[in-house]
This record gives C-alpha cells, sequence and structure tokens, in this order.
C-alpha cells in the first residue's frame, strides 16, 4: 500500500533521511521508534510534503484501497472519461481506490489527502478565527470534490463530525471553537484524532501522536486509531517514542530509525526489548 | 492634525506615507463634524468602494457617557485615506474598527488621533490591513490621555498581512500620556500568511488557495466584531477579498 524505496532527504541542506527502504501493506500497522534526530518526524513531513524538506533521492508509492461504500460505478467512470465537469480536471491520481499506485511524492500536499494520506502532526497548528467545524467541512468537501464525489451537506457533516467527536471522547462544543485554539496538548491530539475520523483516510501517518497524553487520553487515543484505520484496507505508520500506546495499538511491525535509515525491524516484541535495553544495544 | 488649505507634503507627519499624486485632485477635505450629546450612541460605517479615490476627515466629539462605533472597509481600486479625531468626555467610548484590502497600486490608509480629556473613557481600535499587487496599507495612530483622565482605557490593535513581496504596510500606534491611572495596550504586527498553518490545512485536503482564503476571511473579520452591520460589512469585505484573490 505505502512503498517507500531508498528514500533520501534534506532540511536545509542538511541530510536527514539516508536511503530509506519500508513497505506497508493493506492492513498492516507499522511502529517506526528511534531515537532523538532519527530522521522520525522529517519522514513524516516528507511523506506530507512539507515545504523546506527536500528529496533527493529514491520513491515513495502509494496505493491506496477502495473503501466499502465510497462510490465509483462504472457509469460514473464514464461519465468522467465523457467529460463530465463535475469530475474533469482531476489528476489520475486523485481518485481514491482504483488500485492504481500513484507517485506520491508529485503531488501536492492537499492532493496527497485527497487521496487517501493523513498526516497526524505532533504539535497541531493552531488557526485563529476558523473554527474546526468550518475548516473540516471545507477540508472534507475538498478532498471529496477531488476525488468527484458529492460534497456533504452542513447536516450531514455535522452528524458524522458528531459521531467522531463521541467516538474520541471529544465535546462537540470544543469544535466550534477555532482550530486547536485553546486546547490542552491532550485536547489537541484527541482533535487530530476526530479529524482522521472525519477524514477517514485509506493511510495515516502518525507523528508522536501520542506524546503529551495522559494515561487516560492515551487509551482513547489508542482505541480511536484501532477503531478508525484498524481496517483490511487501511495501513498505519505510528511514529512514536514510546511503547505505552504500542500496548493499546498493536502493530504487525516494529522498525528502528537510526540516522536516517531503518537499522533493525522486528514485531511488537521489539518495542518491549528497546524500552528495556535502550536504543544503544541495537544502533 | 492640522488641516492646511494647501496640499500637504511628506513632511507632515499625517501625509508620510500618503499617495501625495491621488491626494491633490481630492483636496482639500471639508471636514466633518460630528457631536454625540452625552448619554446618547452613534454608528457609522464607511465603505469607499469607488474608483475615483476617497478622502474623509471627521471630527468626532463624544460627551460624558456618550459612545462612537465606526467601521471603516476600504477596498476598491482607488486611493482611500480615512482620517479620524475623536475627543471623549467622562465615560465615553470609541470604537474603531477598519479592514484595508489593497489589491494593486494603490495607497489605503486610516489615520487617527483619539484623545481621552475625560475619566473613565474607553477606546479600541482595530485594524486589519491585507496588501496584495504591490499595495500599501497604512495606518497611523494616535491615542491622547490629558491630564486628569484617569481611568483611561485605550488599545490599539493593527495587523496588516502582505500578500507578496511587492507591497508594503507601514503601521505607526502612538501613546501620549499625561495621567497616572492608565490602561494603554498597543499592538502592532505586519507579516505573512502562516506556512506552518498552510501545510496543517494542505494535510487535510485544503488547496492552497481555500486556506488561504479561510485565514484572510478570519483574519479581515476581526475588525467588525461586534459592528452593528456585521454581517453586511463581512459580506461586502469577503466579496472584496474574493476579488482580490
Amino acid at each position: 500500500m505505502l512503498q517507500i524505496n531508498n528514500l533520501s532527504a534534506t532540511v536545509g541542506d542538511k541530510p536527514i533521511l539516508k536511503g530509506l527502504s519500508l513497505t506497508v501493506n493493506a492492513g498492516e500497522i507499522h511502529a517506526i521508534m528511534g531515537p532523538n534526530g532519527a530522521g522520525k518526524s522529517t519522514l513524516a513531513y516528507v511523506l506530507g510534503g512539507r515545504p523546506g524538506y527536500e528529496v533527493t533521492g529514491g520513491s515513495v508509492t502509494f496505493t491506496p484501497t477502495r473503501h466499502p461504500g465510497e462510490g465509483r460505478d462504472p457509469d460514473q467512470t464514464n461519465k468522467a472519461s465523457q467529460g463530465d465537469t463535475s469530475l474533469a480536471g482531476l489528476g489520475p491520481g486523485l481518485r481514491r481506490g482504483d488500485g492504481e499506485a500513484i507517485d506520491l511524492l508529485a503531488l501536492a500536499p492537499h492532493e496527497r489527502a485527497a487521496a487517501g494520506l493523513f498526516l497526524g502532526f505532533q504539535y497541531p497548528v493552531e488557526i485563529p478565527g476558523v473554527s474546526f467545524v468550518q475548516f473540516l467541512r471545507e477540508s472534507l468537501n475538498a478532498q471529496r470534490r477531488a476525488r468527484g464525489e458529492a460534497p456533504l451537506s452542513g447536516g450531514e457533516f455535522l452528524k458524522l463530525a458528531r459521531e467522531k467527536a463521541a467516538l474520541l471522547r471529544l465535546d462537540m462544543d470544543m469544535l466550534k471553537r477555532p482550530v486547536n485554539v485553546g486546547f490542552s496538548g491532550g485536547e489537541k491530539k484527541r482533535a487530530e484524532m476526530v479529524q482522521m475520523g472525519i477524514l477517514d483516510p485509506s493511510f495515516a501517518v502518525l507523528d508522536e501522536t501520542d506524546s503529551g497524553l495522559d494515561i487516560d487520553a492515551l487509551r482513547v487515543v489508542g482505541e480511536g486509531i484501532n477503531a478508525v484505520m484498524r481496517r483490511p484496507n487501511k495501513g498505519v505508520l505510528l511514529i512514536t517514542h514510546y511503547q505505552r500506546l504500542l500496548d493499546y495499538v498493536r502493530p504487525d511491525f516494529v522498525h528502528v530509525l537510526a540516522d536516517g535509515r531503518i537499522v533493525k525491524t522486528g514485531g511488537a516484541e521489539l518495542a518491549h526489548e528497546l524500552e528495556e535495553h535502550g536504543y544503544e544495544a541495537v544502533v | 492634525m492640522a488641516i492646511a488649505e494647501h496640499l500637504p507634503t511628506r513632511r507632515d507627519e499625517a501625509f508620510r506615507y500618503a499617495d501625495l499624486a491621488a491626494l491633490a485632485p481630492l483636496w482639500p477635505v471639508a471636514v466633518e463634524a460630528i457631536a454625540v450629546p452625552a448619554g446618547e450612541h452613534r454608528a457609522l460605517s464607511i465603505v469607499p468602494n469607488g474608483d475615483a479615490g476617497t478622502l474623509r476627515e471627521l471630527a468626532i466629539s463624544l460627551g460624558k457617557g456618550a459612545s462612537f462605533d465606526l467601521r471603516v472597509l476600504s477596498a476598491g481600486a482607488g486611493y482611500a485615506r480615512i482620517s479620524v479625531r475623536a475627543e471623549l468626555a467622562d465615560r465615553a467610548s470609541f470604537t474603531l474598527g477598519a479592514a484595508q484590502l489593497g489589491s494593486g497600486a494603490q495607497t489605503l490608509e486610516v489615520v487617527s488621533e483619539v484623545t481621552h480629556l475625560g475619566r473613565d473613557a474607553t477606546s479600541r481600535q482595530v485594524v486589519r490591513s491585507v496588501a496584495g499587487g504591490g499595495a500599501s496599507v497604512n495606518y497611523l495612530g494616535k491615542v491622547k490621555v490629558a491630564r486628569g483622565a484617569d481611568g483611561t482605557d485605550g488599545s490599539q490593535s493593527v495587523r496588516a498581512m502582505l500578500l507578496d513581496r511587492q507591497s508594503s504596510a507601514n503601521a505607526k500606534p502612538e501613546l501620549e500620556i499625561f495621567a497616572d491611572d492608565v490602561k494603554c495596550a498597543h499592538g502592532c504586527a505586519v507579516g505573512e500568511l502562516d506556512s506552518q498553518a498552510l501545510f496543517y490545512m494542505a494535510s487535510r485536503g485544503l488547496p492552497p488557495e481555500t486556506a488561504k482564503r479561510l485565514m484572510l476571511q478570519a483574519f479581515v473579520a476581526e475588525a467588525f466584531v461586534g459592528a452593528e452591520g456585521e454581517d453586511e460589512l463581512l459580506a461586502a469585505a469577503l466579496a472584496a477579498l474574493e476579488a482580490m484573490l
């Protein structure tokens, strides 16, 4: 589903990723652990397409799978090819679920999102004056339009938002407030997960979603990741410092990232080993 | 801020950023005197939108406990200069909310001089400017607190957003205080749209132009919070913003 091949990247001319390769198949959750400065967040940002993170080599191929119930009947496809204006101008990579491989790095950040990628931020950004509800509705509908789907009405969107907020035990009133403004660290992370639930991505890259969470919030977030992303047609790359989150979200694979490369891969037990012996024993 | 018969020059502080060539055909300006009797309230919205240019000079005098709510939306293609002097007696309240949306080779400016003459008067000024396409957006604002005007509560919040490197913003909030028990806050910032926020929004699927629009809408809306015609002003501002983007 996500195939990272020999990826190299620099930040301000400094090489950070140095030939990283990793394959995540549909239905899998992979954890990436590693010491500070190993390049974990850089990997997340490169996958998301953040300006200033320059890819200097390698490739990333993304093959999103179709979501159940997501309409793309042959009729619609025919309409598209016959020049239906609502579907016109879409890049071939933007229609999620056609089973075709996308060159992820060729897409702009918002196109990656429309293709089904979600990037969960370590430090979610505050946007004064723009409410979560407005922001997410515009985001979801922009994605839907890019995929040739009909936008959701205000009512439909609120129903969806309420459902996902309840799942992550976030007070719906908080979604009426400006994006992340005045939210505690834990609330911001919970809100990230609510956003993930609403946008319903095929693949999620979660950058230290567990940092700054207390034990209860950690459990809620863990359960949220499972509820939204633990599906046969989805994949997750979970970047974390601690083994704790992995008690709730059991990874199929654990990778150790050090100095810009994957240096060790194992099962869930590797996380316990690292917790016990530290990275030095491995790196 | 003396009004001369002659066209001002750049040496005149209140005109240091003015577009004098655009000002010349509009000069001289007739001062509009507005006196609000004690305890009464007035409101005024100025929406210069013509290409011919706009020049207004208001002199507002507020009696005891009187209040005035002035909102300005400067957009369109011409030069716009809105100048206001306000004098506040005891417990008077003055609000200025201004949005300036400059989109071409034009200058838009708000010049204010708010004088707290009496005690316990309040003044609030919020100016939000957006400049693109080489425009220049200016704010020159002075808050004066006279001797004995204790209990004064004055604030100036001035922010400008530059959409490109050709555009410019000048902001000069000033305080002149001769009383002791005074609360005067002023904040001033000129910047560009937050690139971190833009990337965050893009990561959720918002195309850059939509993300930019949402952020600018929120920014401009701050000038009209609590205005009597808030919805209409906001709609007009958003339409002007739309034309800019």
